[in-house]
């Protein structure tokens, strides 16, 4: 077989997309698209790499833009689609019934896509550069940036926002609702359950010696992890969506001619508010999320119930509103805010996380131990460094929500290394990829992986170049190496060489990845997946392969 | 008396060790679930729960440690309490400086974003001179962005830094212990014109220690 023949037709027969439902469709495209702008994510990254080793190689309006953009695309264009696109297909897969609407499920890929190739186009074209932080006033800052360039960025964003509504919407119907031809679903227990409450109650239960309140949950584990994950995704999108409309309204105003006073907006307390909403990505819907996909791989690689599951589920519930309180460790460095905050909310709520988890990391490696030995394939390699990256992670985060190491750490390249690109690289990313592997038979009617040495290469790569980079960046903060600052006099030259380096090996994983992808689908099979299913059916995956 | 470069050098080791024994378990563990002479095993409750009380106890074991040994903490603390005190002499101890953007369209620097030292208290080379051991008020007043504003040596190490958040009190009480000259930096991004543009070189010197900041001595001395 020619490398031609096996790069347009795929692998072995590559992937017969005729044969594929409109659910797996549904998820390989958003899975796809979520892959391709990784690739984006990771070629922006490499490029700011390159610059803190050539400044100069963009102008600075260019790299803040960039810099702006990376983690838009990187957060919703790649990770939002690649884990809605999943949960898309497992809460029903879990569930035992099909998808509220796969029509909904079409629209929220589309929607997230587009939202994000526009806010793209917002910093790429006009320069837009207010960071992901949009601290007020920056982002109606018109003496710095152009508020057409502002436009598009926010009406991107707000589109992304309108597209993770939807799949909230799907999620939570497709928990709720009661499928045609079958005996009314009671609310109480489901709500119980997809809140964990139940697991709660069990334990309860045992310790006052009675029998469990439910001895099978109406939800499943993983279930009740993405819909707890799911509400703080809905509280995020709020406040992102309010904080689009308000700096709208301010570059309409300016647009017009009848410019706005942002003095009227108190830069603290707007600060205090788009933290609260965006921290439930970094410290909510990811970390429940990243547990819940833990656990369902955990359970699905050792066909194991798992391990201590009444304190998972109550854990996760500990979670949900741990994510809700911790948001003033992003404001120990300002002197504003009250004491009081810093140490309850910033200090001591945050401290829990390393007990949420860690605990979470301990059922998935029990669950594993206990059924060894297991064949250490892609799916089993893949988990254990994402949990190794979240194990390196999340301490790195609680160093930081200290009030005596922020004052020296805060917004240097700790926290963006040591703890965030080591958990969204090494935590989620491997995490993702391990999902991936698990779904990879449903959702390909199990076609075969076109190389395992490529599968290899890409972990590794990823694995050294995520671990290294982390290492190297995180050292220079240590040294004051300030995120979002161009130096320009070398000043931290070796540091910067060896991240470059590093993201090359990062950028290479992924075109490794890639290709694997591309020549097991085939040229054929990836377009295919992009067009109508010709299988009329609500149903996962076909009749004959169940 | 502890300062920013110890702290951080404690950190730097104990972070890396920690790093390499995660590494070093992953390891083992990976070798040890997929060895195919292995058999599985059942933990026993007793041990999760032993493990969740040792998770507990470093998370609240870390901030009590550093509470006790980095003295900034205290200081940060009971700032608003010694400044009232009669001891306080603001003549001295507190320095107002103001950060801002301009925004004159005629002005060949236009946009240019900047500290402003309070011109009255700088000594005959521009600098805030600081006296050695008192407690010292950085009031920061920023006209319009959201910037930062950090002190930092001579080979670039962050001494202390905090936001400086328009509409907000930022004060920042620092002691110094040490000889040295440190610049001023904002540690904020506040648009492509701020950040290494708004480096104020050498603008603050410490005198009066008996013991000097090797890392921020001008001309290494």
């Amino acid at each position: 077989m020619g490398f031609f023949h096996t790069l347009i037709n795929g692998f072995e027969g590559g992937l017969k997309t005729d044969g594929l439902t409109p659910m797996q469709k549904l998820t390989l495209r958003a899975v796809v698209m979520g892959v391709l702008f990784y690739g984006l994510a990771a070629l922006e990254g490499e490029l700011m790499r390159m610059n803190a080793v050539a400044p100069g190689l963009f102008q600075e309006s260019h790299y803040f833009s960039i810099m702006t953009v990376h983690p838009i695309v990187g957060i919703f264009g790649s990770t939002y689609l690649i884990v809605f696109g999943a949960f898309t297909f497992l809460v029903p897969y879990l569930m035992k019934k099909p998808l509220y609407s796969i029509k909904l499920g079409n629209w929220t890929w589309i929607a997230i896509s587009v939202g994000a190739t526009m806010s793209w186009f917002g910093g790429a074209i006009f320069h837009y550069a207010p960071l992901y932080t949009l601290y007020w006033p920056l982002p109606v800052d018109f003496e710095q940036f152009n508020p057409i360039g502002g436009l598009v960025f926010v009406l991107g964003i707000a589109i992304i926002m309108i597209g993770t509504l939807g799949f909230i919407y799907n999620i939570f119907a497709t928990v709720f609702y009661t499928e045609e031809g079958h005996e009314k679903r009671p609310l109480k227990p489901l709500l119980l359950s997809a809140l964990g409450i139940d697991g709660m109650l069990n334990i309860w239960y045992k310790m006052t010696g009675r029998e469990p309140y439910s001895k099978e949950p109406a939800v499943s584990l993983p279930v009740v992890a993405i819909f707890r994950g799911t509400i703080d995704t809905f509280l995020d999108a709020l406040v992102i969506l309010t904080c689009g409309v308000l700096i709208l309204v301010y570059i309409v105003g300016d647009l017009s001619g009848a410019a706005m006073d942002y003095t009227s907006v108190n830069a603290l307390l707007y600060k205090n508010f788009f933290w609260w909403g965006l921290d439930l990505i970094a410290d909510g819907l990811v970390l429940i999320y990243v547990a819940g996909t833990w656990y369902l791989l955990a359970m699905l690689i050792t066909g194991k119930k798992l391990f201590m599951q009444n304190i998972a589920r109550a854990a996760l519930l500990l979670e949900l509103i741990v994510s809700w309180m911790v948001w003033s460790h992003h404001l120990l460095g300002d002197q504003g805010q009250p004491n009081l905050m810093k140490l309850l909310s910033g200090e001591m709520v945050t401290a829990f996380e390393l007990v949420t988890q860690g605990i979470a990391i301990f059922i998935t490696l029990v669950t594993l131990w206990s059924a060894k030995p297991l064949v250490m394939d892609n799916r089993v390699k893949f988990l254990l460094a994402g949990i190794f990256g979240f194990m390196i992670a999340i301490p790195a985060a609680i160093l930081q929500a200290d009030m005596g190491l922020n004052r020296i750490l805060h917004n240097t390249q700790w926290i963006m290394f040591t703890h965030v690109h080591t958990a969204i690289l090494i935590g989620l990313t491997m995490t993702l990829y391990a999902a991936i592997y698990t779904l990879w038979p449903l959702l390909t009617n199990n076609i075969k992986l076109y190389s395992q040495k490529l599968a290899n290469f890409h972990f590794w790569a990823h694995l050294i170049g995520a671990l290294g980079m982390s290492f190297f960046m995180g050292m220079s903060a240590m040294d004051g190496a300030l995120r979002r600052y161009i130096y320009v006099d070398g000043e931290y030259n070796f540091f910067m060489i060896m991240g470059a380096l590093c993201g090359v090996l990062i950028l290479l994983a992924w075109l490794a990845y890639l290709f694997n992808i591309i020549m097991s689908f085939g040229v054929k099979g990836l377009l295919g997946i992009y067009t109508p299913s010709k299988l009329d059916t609500k149903d996962l995956i076909p009749a004959q392969e169940v | 008396m502890e300062d920013s470069a110890s702290v951080l050098w404690l950190l730097k080791l104990v972070y890396t060790i920690y790093v390499f024994a995660v590494m070093a378990l992953m390891i083992w563990f990976a070798k040890g679930v997929s060895n195919p002479a292995g058999k599985p095993r059942i933990v026993k409750p007793a041990t999760f729960y032993m493990y969740v009380g040792l998770l507990i106890s470093v998370g609240v074991s870390i901030h009590i440690f550093t509470f006790n040994k980095i003295p900034w903490v205290e200081t940060d603390f009971k700032r608003h309490t010694i400044e009232k005190d009669p001891s306080f002499d603001k003549s001295k101890q507190l320095f107002n400086i103001v950060v801002k953007q301009n925004k004159d369209k005629n002005s060949p620097n236009h946009g240019e974003q900047k500290f402003y030292l309070p011109q009255d208290r700088v000594n005959a080379d521009g600098q805030l001179e600081i006296e050695c051991g008192k407690y010292i008020v950085f009031d920061v007043v920023s006209e319009d962005l959201t910037y930062g504003f950090g002190l930092f040596r001579q080979d670039n190490t962050m001494v202390t830094q905090m936001q400086v958040v328009p509409g907000s009190r930022n004060d920042l009480m620092w002691q110094f212990h040490k000889n040295g000259t440190y610049h001023i930096q904002s540690t904020e991004y506040s648009g492509p014109k701020g950040g290494r543009h708004m480096k104020l070189t050498n603008a603050v010197v410490v005198k009066g220690c008996d013991v000097d900041d090797d890392r921020s001595m001008l001309g290494g001395k």
